[in-house]
């Protein structure tokens, strides 16, 4: 059993009246890539953003490596976490080398290797000096991973990341940061509504309903019907498109 | 031409002064503004109470605002022992700081309001603390928009600057006022176009850094603010080599004898060694609290204003004893020193068109007051509300069908076009007989007299050297002299400027 990178401890959050996410408890090994799937306000991107201090949790706590998130302030905590969202938020007053350095620029420390690092997200060394309006979805989704990884961040959360992206852009980039993640040795977690990019990515699958994680399983295990009746019915719709495919080539 | 060119030559000193005033309320509006732009848009609620006062204080005209911390500086002063002055550059600041809030605030929330929240969310979770948040992204992510209000906050603030003259702060509203007043358009048309060229070039200028900001231009930014701030700095630069005891301000009221009378003064205060400066335009209400508050070294005022005015008395008593009764009263209650009166009257006189008033049989204000039912009233701007009309309407019963106040040159011009059948003209006015006018006498004396007094500040009450340069004026000018000196600036071909008229005064007496 590899070291707990994270560790949930019966952390809820409500909105109002509505609770968000409701006493999940839960550890995260060292090196795995975990994907959270749900449905549209099951609690996943705020669970998410509770790891990394954007949301505070009303009860409970959060412990990277053992130690506790709360402890010290917010800044310092993100400041050693990759986060990349759907939104990408590069900040659009910033020349693409100036994005990727910004976590070295706020925390005093040297300029990492820019070109280093947009070879990492495969991208040409000669887009650092341009503005992010001159850059594809594609490639700035590429930047913002950039941008997460250059503190030398161990943990990468990813928050519907490839949402915003073509089809054929999402699945490059989803098997791109997927060897990132191995070739680092990053502890990944993917939020994500795709039952297909969880099953294809990850190496644990956690299905969310209602603020509760109903289901824990790997992929193959999944795919096997394990997971219950929540998790089996979000693995029927790839499973059922992958059959229609198959059903119009014969 | 030379009429302009000589307009033109009065620019540069008021030009600087305008600079000044105009530069440091847009910093203290800016310096007030940036902090309250971002209370008010991370706490909306907060936000609305601060735009609503800012949105509040822009619905004052600014001339009313400019009038309104005169009395509220007077209040503070006296509050605090004295030493705030009242008058000039201090409540010409405050108003223009107040007037340059909104579109500042306004513009600066609604800059940090439209940033994509996705990059707000980005600053927050790559780790940036909230200064960082606001010196890295929201600051320089508003800018355009903010800039967008501090340009329209320094063309308000350059344009409502004109009014700081009626509060006796230099400007080049100094120009517009006494140009319309004189009718001297060469320079009310000077004032404008040099206050509307400031305007224009300060609104060129920010646009340019912002433009160099927006577009990662260093030289282009840098530049242009070295040039914004050269401007300020020669502006400024007056300021280090001023005269110090030696300054002498001779204030004035907003009519042609007033600008007159302090020219002559000047003239023989500069004769004597004084470096001399002038407070035109200021308002009978206040000019005798700046001479009492030491905003004014000299200026002349009148008899009955005084009396009805500063001292709220309503009795008519012989001119001789007035002036007795003036000297001792200012005296006592605030240390100025009346000099002495001038020589002649300068009362308010009704009066009509010559042959109307024949034709209707009118001569005194008897008779007035029983025609006035079919008859237009039309009054300088202050009279309707002076205690000397009350007192008027009092003793002869007046109702007229209308009444309407005008600048004292419009005023003449309605009588003369036939918009209004009679007005409260002033008895030293050249106007009278060149343009025939008759004056209704006042039976019942409801009118008190009107000498012209030379009042002095009681920093200079026992200045042998300023009293003695002032002293040959004391019982030297008759009223024919004052009206035809008068006449040279009011009249509406071949003009002369007041410094012309107040030299051809100077003259004609002897001086």
């Amino acid at each position: 059993m590899p070291a707990e990178s994270l560790r949930l401890d019966h952390i809820a959050k409500r909105f109002g009246d509505t609770p968000a996410v409701d006493d999940v408890t839960l550890g995260i090994a060292k090196g795995s890539f975990v994907a959270l799937v749900g449905a549209s306000g099951s609690g996943k991107s705020t669970l998410l953003q509770m790891i990394n201090r954007l949301i505070t949790p009303d009860t409970g706590r959060v412990l990277i490596d053992g130690v506790d998130v709360a402890t010290g302030p917010a800044h310092l905590v993100r400041r050693r976490i990759g986060y990349v969202f759907q939104g990408i938020g590069l900040f659009p007053h910033m020349t693409v080398a100036e994005n990727i350095a910004i976590g070295a620029r706020i925390a005093g420390q040297p300029i990492p290797d820019v070109a280093a690092l947009l070879d990492l997200v495969r991208l040409p060394g000669a887009i650092a000096d341009r503005m992010p309006d001159a850059l594809s979805g594609g490639q700035r989704q590429r930047v913002a991973i950039a941008r997460a990884l250059a503190p030398g961040a161990r943990l990468l959360l990813l928050d519907e990341a490839f949402g915003a992206l073509d089809p054929v852009t999402r699945d490059a980039l989803g098997r791109e940061i997927r060897d990132l993640h191995d070739r680092l040795g990053l502890t990944t977690i993917l939020v994500t509504h795709d039952m297909a990019e969880a099953l294809l990515l990850a190496t644990r699958v956690l299905v969310m309903r209602a603020g509760r994680i109903v289901a824990d399983e790997t992929p193959a295990a999944l795919l096997a019907g394990e997971g219950g009746e929540a998790a089996q019915a979000l693995v029927a719709v790839p499973r059922d498109q992958a059959r229609r495919l198959a059903d119009l080539r014969a | 031409m030379s009429a302009f060119a000589d307009a033109l030559a009065e620019v540069p000193p008021l030009l600087a002064s305008h600079v000044r005033l105009a530069a440091a309320a847009l910093f203290a509006g800016l310096a007030i503004s940036l902090p309250l732009a971002v209370l008010a848009h991370r706490r909306p609620s907060i936000g609305r109470i601060v735009l609503g006062f800012a949105s509040l204080v822009q619905t004052i005209p600014g001339l009313a605002l400019l009038a309104l911390f005169y009395p509220l500086l007077l209040w503070l002063s006296a509050a605090a022992g004295g030493g705030i002055p009242a008058l000039g550059f201090l409540p010409s600041l405050l108003a223009l700081t107040l007037y340059a809030l909104l579109p500042i605030i306004r513009n600066g929330v609604a800059g940090l309001d439209g940033i994509d929240p996705a990059v707000i969310q980005a600053a927050d979770a790559v780790g940036m603390t909230p200064m960082q948040k606001l010196r890295l992204v929201e600051a320089p992510l508003a800018l355009p928009v903010l800039v967008a209000g501090i340009r329209t906050a320094a063309v308000w603030t350059i344009g409502a600057a004109t009014l700081s003259t009626t509060v006796g702060c230099p400007s080049l509203g100094d120009m517009i006022f006494a140009g319309l007043q004189t009718q001297n358009w060469a320079l009310v048309l000077a004032g404008c176009i040099a206050a509307a060229a400031l305007a224009m070039v300060v609104d060129a200028l920010i646009g340019l850094v912002e433009r160099g900001i927006v577009r990662r231009r260093r030289g282009t930014w840098i530049a242009a603010l070295a040039v914004l701030a050269a401007g300020v700095g020669a502006a400024a630069a007056p300021l280090v080599q001023r005269g110090g005891e030696r300054v002498v301000t001779i204030g004035a009221k907003n009519f042609s004898e007033q600008y007159i009378l302090a020219r002559l003064i000047g003239d023989r205060l500069r004769d004597a060694g004084y470096t001399v400066r002038y407070r035109d335009g200021l308002g009978s209400a206040v000019i005798y609290r700046a001479l009492a508050g030491g905003d004014v070294d000299v200026y002349v005022d009148y008899a009955g204003t005084l009396w009805n005015g500063a001292m709220h008395r309503s009795d008519v008593p012989p001119r001789a004893a007035m002036v007795g009764a003036i000297g001792a009263w200012t005296r006592r209650t605030d240390g100025v020193r009346l000099l002495g009166p001038l020589g002649f009257e300068n009362a308010y006189a009704f009066a009509m068109r010559g042959q109307e008033a024949r034709r209707k049989d009118i001569a005194d204000l008897d008779a007035l007051a029983r025609a006035a039912p079919s008859l237009r009233l039309g009054s300088d701007l202050e009279f309707l509300s002076r205690p000397e009309w009350a007192a008027v309407r009092r003793a002869y019963g007046f109702r007229f069908a209308t009444a309407t106040p005008y600048s004292p040159t419009f005023m003449y011009r309605a009588l003369s076009s036939g918009q209004v059948d009679v007005i409260s003209a002033f008895s030293s006015d050249g106007r009278i007989a060149a343009d025939g006018l008759t004056v209704l006498a006042d039976p019942r004396h409801a009118i008190p007299s009107y000498d012209a007094l030379l009042l002095v500040a009681p920093r200079h009450a026992d200045d042998p050297r300023l009293l003695g340069a002032l002293r040959p004026l004391v019982g030297r000018i008759p009223v024919t002299a004052m009206r035809e000196a008068n006449y040279r600036v009011d009249r509406d071909a071949d003009k002369q400027s007041p410094d012309a008229a107040a030299r051809w005064l100077a003259q004609r007496l002897g001086l």
